[in-house]
């Protein structure tokens, strides 16, 4: 399974920071997640990044164990 | 702590900033501008009065990598940066306090100015930090910095409301 990461308002809003989610594809774990999180977290989603590995992903693309798959709210630093 | 052989002073803290140190390894003798900024935390924000404090969290394993891309690109645009700093703080801080820093360090002042503003726009909107504000009646996540929807390096698209997301 892949690693699920949570940052900012997303992890509020999933109220969780991390988790292991099942799921072959990047949708697949975002999916998971929703179904998990709720409907907060599934509205949030919608104006959040994708990144795997630290690099912008693809819905599409495969995950396995070893990948993390991040959420990424709009950033508000500095 | 002082980079060593690079010209870069790349940096996610989680103690005060150090900018006495910086600024004294960006100084260079046969350069004569340097640009600085500071985001310092505000008492306020939109609809939020008298805030008391922020906590910045970050996704800090990807934090200065993405400052290095920022500082790689100013380093494209303006090829006589000779040093160029970005500091940026995580956890707790109190109004007044430095949250972030840039200096960039060239021969003239043109390109100084100019690459500092790139420098910090482009780290206000592309390195994972986000920010959650105490104030004196509420907390919540600090707004977004990114407002153009512009094209960032390496930031990636946003996930436009897909429906098929949605629980059932």
């Amino acid at each position: 399974m892949a690693r699920l990461r949570l940052f900012g308002p997303a992890r509020s809003a999933a109220g969780i920071g991390e988790a292991s989610a099942p799921g072959e594809t990047v949708g697949d774990v975002l999916a998971w997640a929703c179904d998990r999180f709720g409907a907060d977290f599934a509205e949030l989603l919608g104006q959040c990044r994708i990144w795997v590995n630290g690099e912008p992903a693809e819905r599409e693309w495969p995950v396995a164990g070893h990948d993390e798959v991040a959420v990424i709210p709009p950033v508000s630093g500095g | 702590m002082e980079p060593g052989e690079t010209n870069d002073w790349i940096s996610l803290t989680e103690v005060p900033i150090a900018v006495g140190e910086v600024l004294a390894w960006t100084a260079q003798p046969d350069c004569g501008a340097t640009v600085t900024f500071f985001g310092t935390v505000r008492d306020h924000a939109e609809g939020r009065d008298g805030v008391v404090s922020l906590e910045y969290e970050a996704y800090g394993e990807y934090c200065e990598g993405r400052m290095a891309r920022v500082a790689a690109e100013a380093r494209r645009r303006w090829p006589s940066i000779r040093r160029l700093a970005l500091v940026h703080r995580v956890g707790v801080l109190r109004v007044g306090e430095t949250a972030v820093m840039v200096a960039v360090v060239t021969a003239h002042r043109e390109e100084a100015f100019s690459a500092a503003r790139f420098c910090i726009d482009e780290v206000k909107a592309t390195v994972p930090i986000w920010k959650f504000e105490t104030w004196a009646d509420g907390s919540s996540w600090g707004l977004p910095c990114e407002v153009d929807g512009a094209a960032h390096v390496g930031h990636g698209a946003v996930q436009r409301g897909d429906q098929s997301l949605r629980p059932s």
